[in-house]
């Protein structure tokens, strides 16, 4: 029978969002508002509540959150920006107090929020090491202890004792995680660390925690990347406005928030005005109007699985003048073209566009690899070009989804494209 | 993995009230206390060409002004010893205070990307910053004893450098006595103490309040100021007579570090007894209410940071 590691009992967590002064009617009362005011803040800053004065507004980033973690699980913690994601997460490492209820801790706890947290520019790497260390709540001799271990993973001993000023980003990121990586603590709690560095980077961060989930630590982990924690952990914990929507596996947990995400989305605005968009190109006419995405169930979506249909709803008014093709451009978070649709690669498409219209393309099943995508939008006439080009049109994220259904997640850098495939033994 | 009994555990709940102090958990992390005050120390006079010498240039320059403003031009009296020397004393525990409290006070806004990433105890902030300021404190006193030992050399020697300035018109006996050392240095570390318990005391109450309130970044400069000419700096506590008012004068527990090594160091009879017993009584109040504050402040310091 396993142990209890953490143990969260009605949390909650108010925040105070500005203050909002009571209306002003007239000149002598902004002036004597205006006046009075610091001292007012001021005597109740010295005083030190916060919540004294009733305008006051405030925001619960967490409310009545419980949950168990037993010693030795991995928890992987997901849900949309605001969710309270990291408000959980600096309550956790002790950075924030709780407004009310407890959590119960068994074993020693390290937190990782960032990497080379206070990290000393000028001081040397050597130096930083140390520091850093000390700061993560190591001590002298566990340093010394792991020290060359710690050079040997970061890479950078040629430099260990120049400046950390003079390093590249990428160094002073390895060396970051080398100390990170040699903490060792009962329970980690990890934040999006791996949302940086490169995709080599990333693997070694994500294999480096692994090796720590399996040493039967206890590893709490906070996430966008649905695919890290997939890979990475037994359990998941969605959280949504602050409380906990689902709690479980962490394939169910996922399955969840993406069931609820799309169901978000029908509530966001359905059409994504262009009219006056920031990624449209220096000197194009501003003919290309709207674009909506909508998903198999002829909802309006940003969020889509691996292998899912896709509609896309290009709303253009080109006035008089006739335009000849129009083309949609895939590409990766990374800048990169995925690949391109245009109304010039289709046979029976139409091939003439006058006036305001809405035009529907429909990609079948896009087998896309997990991650983020953009929308280049053009519009344009055979014998002038392009017209009006837009870039990042619209924004998507495609979420893999036991797409293979064997539960296996392609690591980062298996492609752009997830390809079902047929295996047999030739005798 | 099985959990003995020695597992550390730990509950977080929110604090109400007065908080408790912690010290314990101070004192665990005491290693990050010597770590973030060794690179506060080394980060100082990085990329300097005089490096340390700033710790020697800065009383010495402020010395030489105060003598030739106050001692020269103002007159002064300086308690029968010879300016540089009477202000030059001061400026050394003076110099430790102003420099500390200026860092120390704004120690946990420069640290916001600590505070806001990793827990570990506040209190480290400050305290370290206010321990880094002793490295150039013992660099300055040193060469107070320097100077101290020249003026005595120079008295000793007098019948026989006064063949030589005689013609001059300069007598060398115009400088006091002093004793190149006494028992009385033995109260030395005690001023000392008292010096970084005020430093501290004080450097608690303005970084917490930095922290909500940034004006206090324009206040500390002139505070320190104003401090210091409520403190007996470029003149003696002598020029003060009345009883009442030196004790109400005393208060101020930099009066009784000032005065203590002008009378432990140049013999001055200004022996603080009863400023000192006031000194201290306020710097320890300093503390234990700067500390209570601090602890009160800190449970918001990563939210409003």
């Amino acid at each position: 029978m396993s142990q209890l590691a953490i143990k969260a009992t009605g949390i909650s967590k108010q925040y105070q969002i500005g203050t909002r002064q009571k209306g002003a009617e007239n000149l002598r009362d902004i002036l004597t508002q205006s006046l009075t005011a610091p001292f007012k803040r001021a005597m109740r800053g010295l005083r030190g509540d916060a919540n004294i004065e009733t305008h006051t507004e405030t925001l619960w980033a967490l409310r009545d959150i419980d949950f168990d973690v037993q010693a030795g699980d991995t928890i992987g913690i997901i849900g949309r920006n605001g969710a309270g994601k990291s408000t959980l997460l600096k309550i956790l490492s002790r950075i924030t107090e709780p407004s009310s209820g407890t959590i119960d801790l068994y074993g020693r706890v390290g937190a990782l929020l960032e990497v080379g947290t206070g990290f000393h520019l000028e001081l040397t790497g050597r130096e930083n090491i140390y520091l850093n260390g000390a700061i993560l709540g190591m001590t002298r001799a566990e340093i010394n202890r792991k020290f060359d271990e710690m050079i040997d993973f970061s890479g950078v001993e040629r430099f260990i004792d120049t400046p950390v000023k003079r390093y590249s980003s990428g160094m002073i990121l390895r060396l970051g995680f080398a100390v990170a990586a040699h903490l060792e603590p009962d329970i980690l709690i990890v934040d999006e660390v791996l949302a940086v560095g490169d995709a080599e980077f990333q693997r070694k961060c994500l294999g480096k925690m692994q090796d720590v989930a399996g040493q039967g630590r206890t590893v709490l982990f906070v996430s966008h990347n649905l695919n890290a924690v997939l890979n990475l952990c037994k359990r998941g914990l969605y959280l949504k406005n602050g409380q906990v929507v689902a709690s479980g596996t962490a394939q169910e947990v996922i399955q969840s928030y993406m069931s609820t995400v799309a169901s978000i989305d029908l509530d966001a605005e359905h059409i994504t005005d262009l009219t006056t968009h920031s990624g449209r190109h220096i000197g194009m006419k501003s003919i290309l109007k709207s674009i909506n995405l909508i998903n198999e169930n002829g909802e309006s979506a940003r969020y889509f699985n691996t292998g899912d249909t896709i509609q896309v709803d290009i709303g253009y008014d080109c006035g008089e003048e006739r335009c000849d093709f129009i083309t949609v451009g895939i590409n990766s978070s990374m800048g990169e073209r995925v690949f391109t649709l245009s109304t010039l690669y289709t046979p029976n498409a139409p091939f003439s566009f006058v006036g305001k219209k809405v035009i529907r393309a429909i990609i079948p099943q896009v087998d896309l690899a997990e991650g983020d995508y953009n929308l280049t939008l053009t519009m344009g006439k055979h014998a002038v070009g392009n017209i009006d080009t837009i870039d990042s049109a619209i924004n998507f994220t495609i979420t893999l989804n036991n797409y293979f259904q064997t539960g296996v997640v392609p690591s980062q850098g298996a492609g752009y494209w997830m390809k079902k495939s047929e295996w047999m033994l030739l005798e | 993995m099985s959990l003995t009994q020695t597992t550390p555990y730990l509950q977080i709940r929110a604090t109400k009230g007065w908080a408790n102090l912690r010290l314990r958990e101070v004192w665990q992390y005491r290693e990050l206390l010597y770590f973030l005050c060794w690179r506060d120390i080394i980060i100082r006079y990085k990329q300097t060409v005089v490096g340390a010498g700033w710790a020697i240039i800065q009383p010495v320059l402020s010395m030489i002004v105060f003598t030739l403003v106050f001692g020269g031009l103002a007159q002064i009296p300086s308690d029968g010893v010879p300016y540089p020397l009477f202000s030059f004393a001061a400026l050394v525990p003076w110099g430790f205070f102003s420099g500390a409290f200026t860092r120390a006070s704004s120690s946990l806004v420069s640290s916001a990307n600590l505070i806001s990433k990793i827990y570990f105890p506040r209190l480290i902030i400050p305290t370290s910053a206010v321990m880094a300021g002793i490295v150039d404190y013992l660099i300055s006193f040193a060469v107070l004893v320097v100077m101290l030992w020249v003026y005595v050399a120079f008295g000793q020697s007098a019948p026989f450098i006064a063949q030589f300035t005689a013609p001059l018109g300069i007598s060398p006996y115009d400088i006091p006595q002093m004793q190149a050392i006494s028992i009385n240095w033995l109260w030395l570390p005690y001023l000392t103490g008292l010096a970084f318990v005020t430093t501290l005391g004080v450097s608690l109450w303005f970084s917490a309040i930095m922290v909500r309130f940034r004006d206090v970044r324009f206040i500390v400069p002139f505070a320190v100021q104003l401090w210091m000419y409520m403190s007996p700096v470029v003149y003696p506590s002598s020029l003060i007579q009345n009883d009442t008012l030196r004790l109400i004068y005393g208060l101020n527990p930099m009066t009784g570090v000032v005065e203590g090594f002008r009378w432990a160091l140049l013999g001055t009879d200004t022996q603080p007894s009863l400023i000192i017993i006031a000194s201290s009584a306020v710097a320890v109040a300093l503390l234990v209410s700067g500390a209570f504050y601090f602890k009160k402040q800190e449970r918001t310091f990563a939210d409003v940071i």
